[in-house]
């Protein structure tokens, strides 16, 4: 444990504290600092160690659409429900998406206790395994998650060529992060109006890891916002907080790479060249809260295409609507915190997730709710503060 | 069970035999069964009358009584195995009312062609455990279910205990400003059960924490006059647990993350799993709330027990009427420990 407890001291924690209050406050005139973590894991760590507690009253975080089982739409997992019920195959999912609302309050969750074969994996070989354990039936693996975990799938895919296997597939969902962060950008809320102000980024550190520090550049240039490439543990958000203001203060705008540790400029190109071998840019695809975002994910090549079982069974492209009162696709885009949707806590909460925000521990409303709810208006220590 | 003194003419086949549905079937082959594996080493008065029920006397006061199912995978494990759980388990629960547990049911089910070997470790396993805890098996039930209905083999048991006059302890009774204490360290039964578990291939030396608390309870009580509540924290840990008595007492609840013990190795599984300790499961750690002023007296007690060396005081209740428990986190920042929402590990206990 002591590679991970050196970035939990609280001593060190006290310091960047200190330095990020100080900064914060140095300016002429009083100033507030907006600053998004795209990632679900930096929301899960601002609130799992009360990151925001040691952070000056003027400067707030805006969480973001990195949380891949939040962005899922509802069609999806509907089309995934359809290929367990009707086409009766075995579906192997990693267990955040049990809960994940589809339409009409069903979930795979309830497709399970209903007689279907899902199955919660914990990795592709979990899937793989289950395939050749079965060749009698079609497995299919729900492939999800931002560029961290599509390596993986990419290597899955090709055992399964080398061994022949086939009787196994992928749903994919990989979807990617720069477009996401180009749509937030883009956005009436953000470019036009001015309703949602973020001042700087802490971008990916896993997704990073594999597409490097590279592909934040544009934004950065375009946009005028700082980037900083910040590590998940609790001193890592708090640095690239520093960092950030700094940047700031200065009026610049550059990508800066807190998580040095792992991340380089150009990223893991061998994962990137197994990637592109397997995969290719979907022209579109729908993301919750964003849209239809181009060019934001990936499908099979055609090459691989005995693997795809969107071209083996018949799934549908369907949007489904929302439930109606969810405010996920605002929190998504950071216009809405939680606490501003009149379904968060009375009949949104994790044990009945409406919304995929308040399924997954990346998810806001899920911290919100676990992690952060006595600090609501209304509660006890909320008035006693 | 019903007891048969007839001999039969082959013997049951331990070594290589297996449970049949004759075996379910209230006939001379569970007859068999019950004498020849489960007498043998469960035996006591009460069980070998060979009654549909088990009779005793029952002395003055306030009993009580706890009925708990068991169903692990895998039914072996670091540490322990589902007969000693089930006898744990159900001991716990007796022992935290502050009681003295007595006697146990055990009602088996168990899968066609589940091995006699297997079985009958179990139930030597059990027996130890009921021997050690000073408790006795006086009821049980055998059932038979075909292959593929059940999982190997469930045990339900049924504690009773007897509480000393005078003793009241109940999870209604948490008040403001009383200290909070742990007998030890975090989340060791679930790691244990989770790296064995077959899809999760990790190696730890982690065992499973499985054991009786009535002696630690038996040594708090003696020390301390006014304890207020004792719990131990299984599925859904330490912070589920407090939630429970949070919500039965109408208060809140402070606890310090510095405070909390959990050990290296566990912290480190937890790490690479993505699971919190707070929320994994524990079988041999209690909960104790009493008045603060009590609170040394209470935590020098349990540390002088064994399965108490590691006790700490790891927070206060506070007034709170919505009931948050709340934690200081070793960051220096605060966060809510909310009740453990779906289901981290199935099939834990």
């Amino acid at each position: 444990m002591k590679y991970v407890d050196e970035f939990r001291q609280r001593a060190l924690a006290d310091k960047l504290a200190a330095a990020i209050a100080q900064e914060a406050n140095s300016t002429r005139e009083p100033r507030e600092y907006r600053l998004m973590e795209f990632c679900g894991g930096h929301t899960h760590a601002i609130f799992r160690y009360g990151i925001q507690d040691l952070m000056p009253a003027n400067l707030s975080f805006v969480h973001g659409p990195g949380c891949p089982v939040c962005v899922l739409p509802m069609g999806r997992i509907d089309s995934a429900i359809k290929l367990a019920v009707e086409d009766d195959v075995v579906l192997c999912i990693y267990g955040d998406l049990l809960r994940v609302p589809g339409s009409g309050r069903t979930s795979l969750m309830k497709v399970k206790a209903s007689g279907g074969d899902v199955r919660m994996v914990y990795s592709t070989s979990d899937a793989l395994a289950i395939a050749r354990d079965n060749p009698d039936r079609e497995v299919v693996f729900f492939a999800i998650g931002f560029e961290t975990t599509t390596p993986a799938t990419a290597v899955a895919i090709r055992q399964a060529e080398a061994e022949s296997l086939r009787n196994f597939s992928v749903f994919c969902n990989h979807v990617l992060t720069p477009a996401a962060i180009q749509n937030i950008l883009e956005s009436p809320e953000v470019r036009e109006i001015g309703a949602v102000r973020i001042d700087g980024f802490f971008g990916p550190s896993h997704v990073s890891s594999v597409i490097g520090s590279c592909p934040y550049e544009f934004f950065a240039e375009e946009y005028q916002k700082p980037v900083v490439i910040a590590g998940f543990e609790p001193l890592d958000v708090m640095q690239s907080a520093l960092m950030l203001v700094r940047q700031i203060n200065e009026g610049r705008h550059e990508v800066e790479n807190q998580y040095t540790r792992v991340v380089t400029r150009d990223g893991n190109v061998k994962a990137q060249r197994l990637v592109a071998g397997v995969f290719e840019l979907r022209r579109e695809f729908e993301w919750r809260g964003l849209g239809r975002v181009p060019y934001s994910a990936l499908r099979i090549k055609p090459a691989y295409s005995a693997f795809d079982a969107e071209r083996r069974f018949v799934v549908p492209d369907k949007a489904a609507k929302d439930v109606k009162g969810c405010e996920c696709p605002s929190i998504l885009r950071g216009a809405a915190k939680p606490t501003d949707c009149k379904l968060f806590g009375n009949v949104c909460t994790p044990d009945n997730p409406m919304g995929s925000c308040m399924v997954s521990s990346e998810g806001a409303c899920a911290a919100y709710y676990s992690y952060g709810r006595f600090r609501q208006p209304g509660s006890a220590t909320e008035a006693a503060a | 069970m019903n007891a048969v003194a007839k001999r039969f003419p082959l013997r049951l086949d331990v070594r290589k035999g297996f449970v049949d549905m004759s075996h379910g079937g209230g006939g001379r082959a569970m007859a068999q069964l019950i004498e020849e594996l489960f007498l043998k080493h469960l035996d006591n008065p009460c069980l070998r009358q060979g009654n549909d029920q088990a009779s005793f006397d029952v002395g003055a006061g306030r009993m009580v009584m706890s009925v708990d199912g068991h169903v692990i995978s895998p039914l072996f494990f670091p540490g322990g195995d589902i007969g000693s759980l089930a006898v744990h388990g159900t001991v716990n629960d007796v022992a935290m009312s502050g009681a003295r547990p007595m006697h146990l049911s055990a009602g088996f089910i168990i899968e066609e062609g589940f091995p006699l070997a297997d079985l009958e470790r179990i139930v030597a396993s059990m027996a130890g455990a009921a021997a050690d805890a000073g408790v006795a098996v006086v009821a049980g039930d055998t059932k038979v279910v075909e292959r593929g209905k059940g999982d190997g083999v469930f045990i339900t048991t049924t504690g009773l205990g007897a509480v000393p006059a005078g003793v009241e302890i109940s999870g209604d009774r948490a008040a403001p400003g009383d200290a909070i204490l742990l007998s030890g360290s975090l989340g060791d039964h679930g790691v244990a059960i989770m790296s064995s578990r077959e899809n999760l291939s990790f190696e730890t030396r982690i065992e499973s924490d499985s054991a009786a608390l009535h002696g630690l309870v038996a040594d708090l009580i003696a020390a301390v006059d006014g304890i207020h509540c004792l719990r131990d924290p299984t599925r859904g840990g330490l912070a589920t647990t407090l939630n429970e008595i949070a919500a039965q007492s109408g208060v809140g609840m402070r606890l310090r993350e510095d405070d909390i013990p959990v050990k290296p190795a566990v912290n480190a599984a937890c790490e690479l799993l993505g699971l919190d300790p707070l929320y994994v499961a524990n079988e041999g750690k209690l909960v104790c709330i009493c008045a603060a002023a009590d609170a040394d007296e209470a935590l020098a007690a349990m540390q002088r027990h064994p399965l108490g060396r590691d006790a700490a005081i790891v927070g206060e209740v506070v007034e709170d009427p919505d009931g948050f428990v709340q934690m200081q986190t070793g960051f220096g920042g605060s966060r809510v420990l909310d009740w453990l929402s779906g289901e981290q590990l199935p099939r834990i206990c």
